[in-house]
């Protein structure tokens, strides 16, 4: 049997078929096997899938999910050519639209592809025979049967892909390295510790399509040569761990893990590990330290894992993204996945969106799309229609981007010139309340609770930026402050061993770069300008709107309010510890804070 | 479960998964999907899966398949209960709490009207 | 020690019921850790000295694992342990003001066990379900857009 590497579903519904669905089948039949295409691509029949107003039939082309509308028969040469044989998608010809299956929810994703999400939140994740009815398993089937390791490394470079977790090094590389490695006992690691917050793509793809990972390993482990697995998985998702062990199991009952793979003399066994939070263990020298039952400290490179890892053998880690990316490599071919994306960024890549924007939730995009059109266009935009602030980008170790960098292409490149990281693909995006003073503060609170103490630039100099900027939050700032956390900045940049030290500083370093005045005010005028810092806000009753309800004196929790009922109430500003309570719940807005 | 020994192995176990869901598809049973991923559940997919089941056993319904999937990505809509009548292309409702998946399998499962109020739209 | 009592069974014999069924492997250690930590709620001396004996790993090594990963605790926790989720977009979604409103109903501080080793009090770092911040977790059970009003309802089921 022939592998497809694209399949086109034409509408043949009563509306389609009237508006020439039949002859479409034909033209584009006609037009693959001019083109030399037709063992490629599979033209199939499938039920209603336009909408009325559509002035010719439908179709839609997978695994990219594209929705072709209003082909006329002219049409067809121009779209066979650009779409399967340059692998562009013929942007003129498209719709709004994604998946037939989530039709309506449609609209806020129209800039969506979905290679890795795929089947997440399509198929029964706990039921291996789904993954394998949408063609699960038939990329490790390919690479057994038909490529050498040799072969499947060199694929897998030629798409360009490069490692999800954030580094962005080139996959078919690591594996190379590790291929090239002496030793008998190879190791192939998955790094499930994500541990960034405001990053939640790799469980989401754990616990929605397990089996892709552990496909994606399988493949790995061929390509590198080795013969255990482990997917060092954070205990903070109790689902995605249990989502993963059922996969494996469930793998290895039908013979995809174990001894001689699909008849070949390939074998390849896999476990999870459990982490027990530290977040310094998503670094991969930690990651193994912690697998071998020690802290999670990281240790200098080199010696690289790819030479010495696990026990002191040759391993490979990459992310559950990277792994679950491999197979549509493998089926779809390295050229398709190429042409995806944005300079030496190819393919997609999933970003988590949190904060104040209106669709929250994990989205997946080509790369080289604006961060404004991710926040606009398909996060629906800022909450509450506010205005926005400033975006962080990669987790705790990134950036915050204010609104000049809107235009920014969001590829791994860009990103790092920005002075900001592409990471795990989170986005934290903040809106005008935001005080960004606070956000620099919060994000240094984490890493220096999350550093693991073995170097001193990270361990004491995270600690000091710390001290300097809850005392400018605390109004006790001082001028000199500014040059004191640029130097620390730079100093833990440089001086750290590993990406946790050198990535901590980015969150002060990006909000001095664009938010100094912030700064500024905070120091030398003693004002939080959007009101976030307790010690430099008050909260005050106004006169008019106080109906003396009474709630807020219920509510608060150190009974700082005064009042008769139907009487203008007060706080006393030395009983309130400035909670907020009694803002949020006031019916009246009656509450202000000066 | 046979054990898959060769490429032609797994192409047939994927035939015949693909068989079984064409059956499922044609058999006239609907399909209630609900995303149960960490996300849906935080949001409360349990309350809504539970009041989904308690409805199917107090109006003694049957064929009727209730499965879960992941969280498709749509987290301010969570919880997210999908409806496939067969033949008809799913439809997906957000933030379902246990009243509304009551309303959804009597209105919707049964009279086959869709609740379009509770339906997530772009 | 309430737990203990209740299950009956000895430390010791649970760390070598453990010890026997994962091996004594160093690559065991944690998971057995987190094996013993999930049963009794935290890691004692007592266990810690067992495991040493049983796996011949020097009791300071179990002890310097034991007090590095956050998840690992070697005190004693409350009947119910509450996580409450401190990363920035559970705290820019509102998570301040639950992280008040918890404080207050428990009258705990971060890291405390209420007298009547009822509640414990820790924060978390991120759920990776920040989609439905802010979030917390009571024993095994995620509660997802937890607002201050809701607190005392969640926390009234665990009576």
């Amino acid at each position: 049997m022939a592998y497809f590497r694209s399949h086109v579903l034409v509408s043949i519904d009563p509306i389609c078929i009237d508006k020439g669905a039949y002859e479409l089948i034909d033209a584009l039949h006609d037009e693959l096997v001019k083109q030399g295409l037709i063992d490629e691509v599979q033209v199939l029949e499938t039920s209603r899938i336009g909408d009325p107003e559509s002035e010719g039939p439908d179709l839609m082309v997978y695994p990219e999910g594209v929705h072709y509308t209003n082909l006329s028969l002219e049409d067809v040469p121009f779209l066979v050519e650009e779409h399967f044989l340059k692998g562009r998608i013929a942007a003129q010809y498209t719709r709004e639209a994604k998946e037939i299956a989530d039709k309506e929810l449609s609209a806020p994703q129209a800039k969506e592809m979905r290679i890795v999400l795929k089947n997440v939140g399509e198929i029964d994740p706990l039921n291996i025979e789904e993954y394998i009815a949408r063609d699960g398993y038939m990329a490790l089937g390919k690479v057994l049967t038909e490529m050498t390791p040799e072969e499947t490394i060199q694929e897998v470079l030629e798409s360009g892909l490069r490692g999800r977790g954030g580094a962005g090094f080139p996959t078919g590389l690591k594996w190379r390295f590790i291929r090239d490695a002496e030793g008998d006992q190879k190791y192939m690691i998955c790094n499930a510790d994500e541990g960034d917050p405001g990053a939640f793509a790799n469980r989401s793809v754990q616990e929605g399509d397990p089996h892709s990972v552990v496909e994606g390993m399988i493949i790995a482990a061929y390509a590198a040569g080795a013969s255990q697995g482990y997917i060092y998985v954070r205990a903070e998702y109790p689902i995605a761990v249990r989502t993963m062990r059922i996969a494996i199991d469930q793998a290895r009952s039908f013979g995809l893990l174990g001894d001689n793979i699909l008849g070949s003399d390939f074998s390849f066994d896999l476990d999870v590990r459990m982490g027990a939070g530290a977040f310094v263990c998503g670094e991969e020298t930690a990651l193994m330290a912690s697998i071998e039952g020690k802290r999670g400290e990281p240790r200098p490179r080199p010696p690289f894992p790819a030479q010495k890892g696990l026990w002191h053998n040759p391993s490979n880690i990459n992310n559950v993204e990277t792994f679950a990316i491999v197979p549509q490599i493998i089926l779809n071919g390295a050229m398709w996945f190429a042409n995806i994306g944005h300079e030496k960024s190819t393919g997609t890549k999933t970003f988590s969106m949190a904060g104040d924007v209106k669709n929250t939730g994990l989205i997946e995009v080509p790369f080289g799309i604006t961060l404004r059109e991710i926040i606009y266009d398909v996060g629906g935009g800022i909450k509450e229609d506010k205005k926005f602030k400033a975006v962080q980008t990669g987790g705790p170790m990134g950036g915050c981007l204010p609104e000049e960098f809107l235009h920014l292409p969001m590829d791994y490149e860009a990103l790092e010139q920005a002075g900001s990281i592409l990471g795990s693909g989170g986005l934290v995006v903040m809106d005008e309340d935001t005080c960004m003073v606070d956000i620099a503060r919060f994000f240094m609170e984490f890493t220096q609770e999350e550093s693991c103490g073995k170097c001193t630039p990270c361990r004491i100099g995270t600690r000091r930026i710390l001290e300097i900027l809850t005392r400018i939050c605390e109004g006790k700032g001082k001028p000199e402050d500014i040059v004191t956390l640029r130097l620390l900045c730079e100093q833990i940049n440089e001086n750290s061993l590993c990406g946790l030290g050198k990535g901590a500083p980015n969150p002060v370093k990006s909000t001095l770069d664009h938010f100094l005045d912030e700064y500024e005010v905070h120091i030398l005028e003693k004002r939080c300008p959007a009101k976030i810092c307790k010690p430099l806000i008050r909260f005050e009753i106004i006169d008019g709107p106080c109906t003396g309800c009474t709630l807020c004196a219920r509510n608060c929790p150190v009974d700082a309010i005064f009042g008769e009922r139907r009487q203008t109430h007060v706080i006393d500003p030395d009983i309130c510890i400035k909670c907020g309570i009694c803002e949020q719940i006031c019916p009246y807005d009656a509450i202000e804070i000066k | 479960m046979s054990t898959i020994k060769s490429l032609d192995d797994l192409k047939k176990i994927r035939e015949e998964a693909l068989k079984k869901q064409q059956i499922k598809e044609s058999s006239g049973k609907t399909e209630v999907i609900v995303g149960m991923g960490t996300v849906g559940i935080a949001a409360g997919a349990r309350e809504t899966l539970k009041a989904i089941l308690e409805t199917i056993e107090k109006e003694n319904l049957s064929d009727i398949i209730v499965r879960q999937t992941g969280n498709i990505g749509l987290d301010s809509y969570e919880p997210i209960v999908q409806v496939a009548v067969s033949g008809k292309d799913k439809v997906s409702y957000g933030k379902v709490n246990p009243e509304m998946a009551q309303r959804i399998i009597k209105e919707h499962v049964v009279e086959g009207e869709i609740i379009s109020e509770y339906q997530i739209k772009g | 020690m309430s737990v203990l009592v209740k299950n009956g069974q000895n430390v010791r014999n649970i760390v070598r019921a453990l010890v026997e069924e994962k091996g004594r492997e160093k690559s065991e250690l944690i998971p057995i850790l987190q094996d013993i930590n999930g049963q009794f709620g935290y890691i004692s001396d007592e266990a810690i000295k067992e495991l040493s004996e049983r796996m011949n790993i020097p009791g300071s090594h179990i002890y310097s694992v034991a007090t590095f990963y956050r998840m690992l605790s070697t005190e004693p926790r409350g009947e119910h342990v509450i996580q409450f989720c401190e990363s920035a977009p559970c705290h820019v979604a509102g998570g301040r003001l639950v992280w008040e409103k918890l404080k207050q109903e428990l009258g705990l501080e971060k890291g405390e066990t209420s007298d009547d080793e009822k509640w414990t009090l820790l924060t978390t770092s991120c759920l990776g379900v920040c989609g439905v911040g802010p979030v917390m977790i009571v024993d095994n059970n995620i509660y997802g857009n937890v607002t201050p009003e809701q607190v005392p309802g969640i926390l009234s089921q665990y009576n």
